[in-house]
């Protein structure tokens, strides 16, 4: 690697010598004329698609291109949640596949993607919640997924802080495994994996157009740095799908919304494992910076805004103050939004599109963090031999005209 | 004595959202409608029609037309043109009405 | 000790003393000094520990910008973390305590990180601890990390919200924002000013605090409304400003009916943002060390509160600041050893002033480190002829120019142009609904606030009014930027909350983390809770030198609300226990409760669970109350059922458009069951409706479905189909309804007195006439299995209907059920309940509903969605009845329905079950793949570890052929 290898040795050395010796994560490079794959985003899905492209697939010749600083979507934009805490299998086996890849990824990757499984509770507040929870933990444990059933009391003594009032807290599902991860860290330890394969990050890198063939197969990327061939493309573009689909003449079953995300000021530890109550919507963790994330959820109306609003501030804080009354004098930092592709069925689209040559990966509407490594491991598979990864078919976009959707809301009772 | 207030003499279509039979009122009076002008396929539409309708949309970046109802208010409702970047409102028409000019929709 | 209060001056009442406590020792301050400034007169120096070396650190600003050290204030539940000294006001009794440190302020073990900085560089935890887990290291990096800690107990205090809708919001009071809030005070527009501070002015404090104070009564008599104490620290979309209004200091004790803060959304047609200027530091070695100050926050720390935070100063300086600074040390009384100016000799009124009063002067020099144990005690000096000279002072004053607060105007949208001359960036796009006032100096400020309100004016077609001027001091002379001071030192910050050092930025440079979002997001600059108000352009500026790039190439990252931190707990205001989500009462709560009823939440309703009897254990209540309704009657309370009404010559038609069953041809005064569905083919609802005359139909959705279905409607209505001569109308709450079910149901109701044919009213039909001599509806229908009639008056009848049928009801023994009682009589019965029984991919095929289909004449919605492959194919989840193998053991809902060998993938699952009065055996009903066509078919049941072998039984377990429903 160009950066050299990481370690608490090198560090140590690093430490001693003044720091010199630390080379580039990623290379900025000039663009090629010509790859023998083009990825369109610089975000999570993108870079680990071009990493597994180049590790499993051996291709050589790889793009990224980034219109603006790879992570600057919603990779840099979401509360860094990682879970698998999914009800149909085939969601199951997506997301847990990229769990497993997230729990060893720090040493494949080697940078610490502070990936930190402190577990996810989902609570229940009412007898009807604990039957869909039972419904939910039954159906992981039978997707073979790690789940514990909570009582109230075992909740309450792990979590001591909560004091709910208005909701009370019945039970509520446990994975152990699930937990957070530090966001930037996942997309530069792609980015610096894959830059060590050889693959061109292209950051301020615009996408104008597609250019095809005679045949309709999509031969080239049009940017605003120039033409840039390519022998298949990737697109990895949550926020802007339909725009970019748009360009490419297809149309996609998506609406974009915004998604706000709040943090408070850095806290002595506070909350040791990540929650989320159904009643408000509200879910929260505390980063290993002591800042407490949290958020709820989907803007209302569609939006490619990425900034917050107060009714949703309102709506959530008062969430986060019916769990944990004593934070109420805790003061909030900072407040954004991320723009989301949110698809009927809150599943992923990935595999090939109408356009010949273009395959993509979206609409994972809120979730999309958390799948990373499986987003990006099937859109290379899709990308390397044209053909959809056996776990990727259940999610192709041909879902929408047979009618065999993966609608994790519809039997959880729990948008994901 | 306070002042009297000008505001909704002035810009009134750029404050809050213009309810038609209301005036300008909070965002959170309303409800999201969905996309306008959208006609629904007959039975005798395939599926990859009926998947159309269902699911595609514009998802338009820019100005985009929408079905709103003042739903803690009056209970009517109306279209807007609305951009979905800046959220400004830029015209409201009835649920009968054709879409102001100053759209240019991509036809479908 | 170093810093002491000055014998007289300041604006503080020195009549009026103030104790209070800092890390335990009992102190004393005046009525009008904040927090910061009580210390430093209290000659306190080291206020608290950075984040991740626990250097020592004190104050080094005077408001917002202060990002030295910060404390917690109040004790227990009353507690604030996180809060910066000089935003605080004293009062009596103030007890604050240093945050991150431990076990002392003086003697922090993790201090020792100072020793091992050399290895936590930008990103360090990156590039290690990954051997063999994170997990092994992250408990002490968590604990090391965060500042405060959250209260220990519940917040005590009130929160309010309210609404203000203006024509013009001045956010800043000082001399821009006065001077344009004058200009219009009476030119008819209203005009609310928004200030951080306890008193309108801002810098002119310093300059002319007579004018300020005037211009606030004049505002004060013209009724503009001056909001103090108050942070402006959103500017949302159409003009929405968020505001928290201070209405007592932090930790301060309440007197009952008080509130802590206020929550202000005020509607602006005109956001007119004059918030003033931030000071910058400079970088250079141990720039941190407590007793390095903002120059101006030192002139505010003498001129407002009297206090000198020390006794011997160096000044450091590019521009003119810092010699208004020494000049106003010296008039303290207090000894300047020397004004470091980076720029060449020039001359100003602030030079030749300082120069007259001796002060001396290097020109084109640089002060390049502080020295000092605990604190400052000498300052090293670079000269403009290249040698070093360390002077020995005890206070460094540093002024690095300063950037406009474009916080606000960045929020809504405005670009940031970068202005050269000044080193700042400043406001350049106009932004719809906004206009920006600031100046360089006291008299620019005054000029942009009189065009600004002028502007404002014009938008309105009103003029302002002329305004008499504060007293301005002259220009300055422009300023020399400087970045960096010294060399390499490790101990250079730049972010001083973060501790963020320029070998951190340069580390960020050399890694090509070269993107300002990445520099930001890599070295953590700018994201302590001051949220980088003075660091974000030293920080640019070094990224810019380091990578060759020019200051506004490299660009700022956009702002992000909240200007300063706010609390969490007035954003939730009043939205809090009960008020979070008002649940909503029966019209007989009173009579229910009057009954000794268990009320439980069901949707948003407050309905009775069961009447449990003294003594009674729970099962018991639910054995006795159903089998009340098995053998005699029962009376249930059936309010919340929604109860949407249509008129008109299409209402038959829209009906059929949204059922799945053909409505327009029931006769007038009979009811059908229907299902709804989404356009995608699910099941959206089930319900009855009944048919009051050839135009009028009473639509029943589920009480948790009544508001979308009615919102349906009205879109199909005035949406859809415009033309369609139809009124829909819900009416849920306007109709109290009481259900009488069991065998002797119908002599009860003929016992109450009323005129309608109960004789010939068959099942499944219904009849409006007077009941016990009130108006009513009776509808026969039933959700028990027993004949049922549902008795619906005027909500204000209620009480009037209940007395009667309790009058009438003792010789029939009648009981009042519960909820969970019905919900038990339902499921002997197989009824279903949309939401339990159902989910989001039930189609009506599914629920035994699809027969029909085919011969239904019109399109309905969801009808094409049937048609799909996946809506026809096999091994759909059907509704079906489980009964366990063994017949005793209750089959837990929630359980996964295991077929064949009893392996996964799961076959469907257990949506409702209980235990039978009536049958004396558990029921249960539950989703399975393709469960009719495996009647009689054996399964597990799975839930956790245990599995439990069930049958596939009929969905319907008592009464199948309908007798008694119809008897």
């Amino acid at each position: 690697m160009r950066s050299g290898r990481y370690s608490a040795w090198r560090l140590l050395r690093e430490g001693l010598s003044g720091h010199r010796g630390w080379g580039p994560a990623w290379r900025s490079p000039e663009p090629q004329r010509h790859y023998d794959v083009v990825i369109v985003g610089g975000g999570g899905h993108g870079l680990a698609t071009a990493y597994y492209l180049a590790r499993t697939h051996g291709v050589r010749r790889i793009a990224v291109l980034e219109r603006g600083w790879i992570g600057g979507g919603n990779s840099g934009r979401n509360t860094t949640i990682i879970r698998s805490n999914y009800f149909w299998p085939e969601s199951a086996a997506l997301y847990d596949f990229a769990l497993r890849q997230y729990e060893q990824l720090s040493r494949e990757l080697n940078f610490n993607l502070m990936v930190s499984q402190r577990g996810l509770l989902m609570l229940a507040h009412t007898p009807h919640d604990v039957e869909l929870g039972r419904r939910t933990f039954n159906a992981m444990r039978l997707n073979g997924i790690d789940a514990e059933w909570l009582d109230a009391d075992r909740i309450l003594s792990e979590v001591p802080s909560l004091q709910p009032s208005r909701f009370p807290i019945l039970g509520g599902v446990m994975q152990r495994r699930a937990g957070i991860a530090r966001h930037d860290a996942v997309v530069w330890g792609f980015a610096r994996a894959a830059d060590s394969f050889g693959v061109d990050i292209l950051q301020g890198t615009e996408v104008t157009g597609f250019r095809t063939d005679a045949t309709g197969r999509a031969v080239a990327v049009l940017t605003n740095r120039g033409e840039i061939g390519a022998g298949a493309i990737g697109l990895a573009v949550a926020g802007s799908s339909t725009q970019l689909a748009d360009l490419a003449g297809f149309r996609l079953p998506v609406t974009s919304y915004a998604l706000q995300a709040f943090v408070s000021e850095p806290l002595k530890p506070f909350l040791d494992t990540v929650l989320l109550s159904p009643a408000t919507g509200c879910y929260v963790s505390q980063s290993d910076k002591g800042e407490l994330v949290f958020g709820g959820a989907l803007d209302l109306f569609p939006s490619f805004a990425q900034r917050g609003t107060p009714p949703i501030l309102e709506q959530v804080v008062a969430g986060l103050l019916e769990m944990f009354p004593t934070l109420a004098r805790v003061r909030l930092l900072r407040q954004w939004a991320g723009c989301v592709d949110v698809v009927h069925d809150s599943s992923p689209i990935l595999g090939p599109t109408p356009v010949p040559g273009i395959a993509i990966n979206c609409g994972w509407g809120t979730g999309g963090f958390k799948a990373i490594p499986a987003g990006g491991y099937l859109l290379a598979h899709q990308l390397a031999t044209g053909q959809p990864h056996p776990m990727a078919v259940p999610f192709g976009l041909e879902r929408f005209s047979t009618g065999r959707l993966i609608d994790e809301a519809a039997a959880a009772g729990i948008a994901h | 004595m306070k002042p009297p207030l000008l505001a909704s003499r002035i810009e009134a279509t750029m404050h809050l959202i213009p309810c038609p039979y209301c005036g300008p009122r909070a965002e959170w009076e309303f409800q999201w409608g969905g996309e306008a002008h959208r006609p629904r396929p007959d039975l005798s539409a395939d599926d990859a029609t009926w998947a159309q309708y269902l699911f595609e949309r514009r998802n338009t970046r820019g100005p985009a037309l929408e079905r709103w109802v003042h739903r803690y208010g009056c209970g009517q409702w109306f279209h807007l043109v609305r951009d979905t970047v800046s959220h400004e409102v830029l015209a409201v028409y009835g649920v009968e009405d054709r879409p102001p000019d100053l759209v240019v929709e991509p036809t479908p | 000790m170093t810093g002491f209060r000055l014998p007289s001056g300041g604006q503080i009442d020195r009549s009026q003393p103030l104790s209070f406590q800092f890390d335990g020792t009992a102190m004393t301050g005046y009525s009008g000094d904040t927090l910061a400034s009580a210390l430093l007169a209290n000659g306190v120096r080291t206020v608290g520990r950075s984040f991740k070396y626990h250097r020592r650190r004190g104050i080094v600003g005077a408001g917002v910008e202060d990002a030295g050290a910060l404390v917690t204030v109040g004790t227990a539940g009353r507690s604030v973390p996180n809060l910066k000294p000089a935003t605080v006001p004293l009062y009596e009794g103030l007890v604050a305590t240093p945050v991150n440190v431990w076990p002392s302020l003086e003697m922090d073990v993790r201090a020792l990180h100072q020793w091992i900085a050399p290895l936590l560089p930008a990103g360090f935890y990156n590039k290690t601890f990954t051997w063999p887990s994170w997990h092994l290291f992250e408990g002490a990096i968590r604990r090391a990390a965060g500042f405060g800690t959250a209260p220990s107990a519940p917040d005590p205090d009130r929160y309010a919200k309210a609404h203000l809708s203006v024509d013009v919001a001045i956010v800043g009071a000082g001399p821009a924002g006065l001077t344009a809030a004058l200009a219009l005070a009476t030119s008819g527009v209203s005009v609310v000013v928004i200030d951080a501070n306890p008193r309108p002015g801002g810098s002119l404090a310093l300059t002319d605090p007579a004018w300020a104070r005037e211009a606030s009564a004049t505002l004060s008599r013209a009724g503009v409304r001056v909001l103090t104490n108050s942070t402006a620290f959103g500017l949302y979309d159409h003009g929405l400003l968020g505001v928290v209004e201070q209405c007592a200091p932090p930790g301060a004790e309440l007197s009952a009916g008080r509130v802590r803060e206020r929550l202000w959304l005020i509607r602006a047609a005109r956001c007119l943002l004059a918030p003033g200027l931030i000071e910058r530091p400079l970088v250079f070695a141990n720039n941190d060390r407590p007793g390095v100050m903002l120059a101006q926050a030192v002139r505010r720390y003498l001129t407002v509160y009297g206090v000198a935070p020390a006794q011997r100063w160096v000044i450091a300086t590019v521009g003119d600041e810092g010699h208004r600074c020494a000049v106003d040390l010296l008039a303290a009384g207090l000894d300047v050893a020397a004004i470091v100016d980076h720029r060449a000799a020039v001359t100003s009124p602030a030079v030749a002033a300082a120069t007259a009063a001796g002060i001396p002067i290097e020109w084109q020099a640089r002060l390049t480190a502080t020295l000092g144990r605990r604190g400052v005690e000498g300052a090293r000096i670079a000269l403009a002829s290249g040698s070093t000279r360390t002077v020995a002072c005890t206070g460094v004053a540093v002024h690095g120019g300063w950037s406009p607060t474009v916080h606000l105007y960045s929020q809504a949208g405005g670009r940031l142009a970068w202005d050269d001359a000044r080193a700042a960036f400043v406001p350049s796009t106009p932004v719809a609904r906004v206009e920006t006032a600031f100046g360089w100096s006291v008299g620019e400020a005054c000029a942009a606030g009189a065009a600004a309100a002028a502007r404002v004016a014009q938008a309105f077609q009103r003029s302002t009014v002329a305004v008499a001027l504060p007293t301005a001091p002259p220009a300055d002379a422009p300023l020399q930027p400087l970045w960096e001071a010294s060399g390499a030192e490790a101990s250079a910050f730049v972010d001083l909350l973060s501790d963020v050092t320029a070998r951190d930025i340069r580390l960020a440079a050399q890694e090509n983390y070269v993107s300002v979002e990445h520099l930001k997001r890599y070295t953590t600059t700018g994201m302590a809770p001051d949220q980088g108000k003075t660091s974000n352009l030293p920080a640019l500026a070094l990224m810019a030198a380091a990578t060759d790039r020019t200051i506004p190439e490299v660009g700022t990252t956009r702002f992000r609300p909240p200007f300063e931190p706010i609390s969490l707990g007035v954003l939730a205001h009043s939205r809090r226990g009960a008020l979070l989500a008002p649940s909503l009462t029966l019209p007989l709560a009173r009579e229910h409760l009057g009954l000794g009823a268990e009320m439980e939440e069901y949707g948003r309703w407050q309905r009775p669970a069961l009447y449990p009897r003294r003594g009674e254990r729970r099962e018991e209540t639910l054995v006795r109350e159903v089998l009340a309704v098995r053998n005699g009657v029962g009376v249930f309370d059936a309010s919340p059922l929604g109860k949407i009404e249509l008129t008109g010559p299409d209402a038959a038609r829209l009906l059929d458009f949204i059922s799945v069953q053909t409505l327009s041809t029931l006769p007038v005064g009979r009811v059908r069951y229907h299902v709804m569905l989404t356009e995608t083919g699910t099941v959206l609802d089930d319900g009855v409706c009944a048919r009051l005359g050839p135009e009028h139909f009473l639509l029943s959705p589920s009480s948790a479905m009544a508001s979308t279905v009615a919102t349906l409607l009205d879109e199909l209505l005035q949406c859809d189909f415009p033309a369609w001569r139809c009124l829909a109308t819900a009416v849920t709450q306007g109709w109290a309804v009481l259900t009488l079910t069991g065998p002797n149901a119908l002599a009860l109701l003929s016992a109450l007195g009323t005129d309608l044919p109960l004789s010939t009213l068959p099942h499944m039909s219904i009849a409006t006439g007077r009941v016990a001599g009130l108006p009513a509806r009776v509808a026969r229908v039933s959700f028990t299995g027993e004949a049922s009639y549902e008795i619906a008056v005027p909500s204000t009848a209620a009480q009037t209907l209940w007395h009667a049928i309790w009058a009438a009801g003792t010789v029939f023994d009648l009981q009042p059920i519960g909820l969970e009682s019905v919900l038990v009589l339902r499921l002997e019965k197989g009824y279903l309940i949309h939401g339990v029984d159902t989910d989001g991919e039930t189609t009506p095929d599914d629920l035994g509903y699809g027969g029909g289909i085919a011969r239904k004449a019109s399109d309905f919605i969801g009808r094409r969605s049937l048609l799909r492959p996946e809506q026809r194919r096999s091994g759909r989840r059907q509704l079906v009845g489980l009964t366990p193998e063994d017949g005793v053991t209750v089959l837990p809902a929630g359980g996964h329905v295991l077929l064949d060998d009893g392996t996964p993938p799961s076959d469907g699952w257990v949506t409702s079950s209980a235990y039978s009065p009536t049958l004396a055996r558990p029921v249960a009903i539950g989703l399975v793949a393709d469960g009719r066509a495996r009647m009689g078919a054996r399964c597990q049941i799975a839930d956790g570890d245990r599995r439990i072998p069930a049958r596939i039984a009929a969905l319907c377990a008592w009464d199948p052929e309908g007798r008694r429903l119809h008897g």
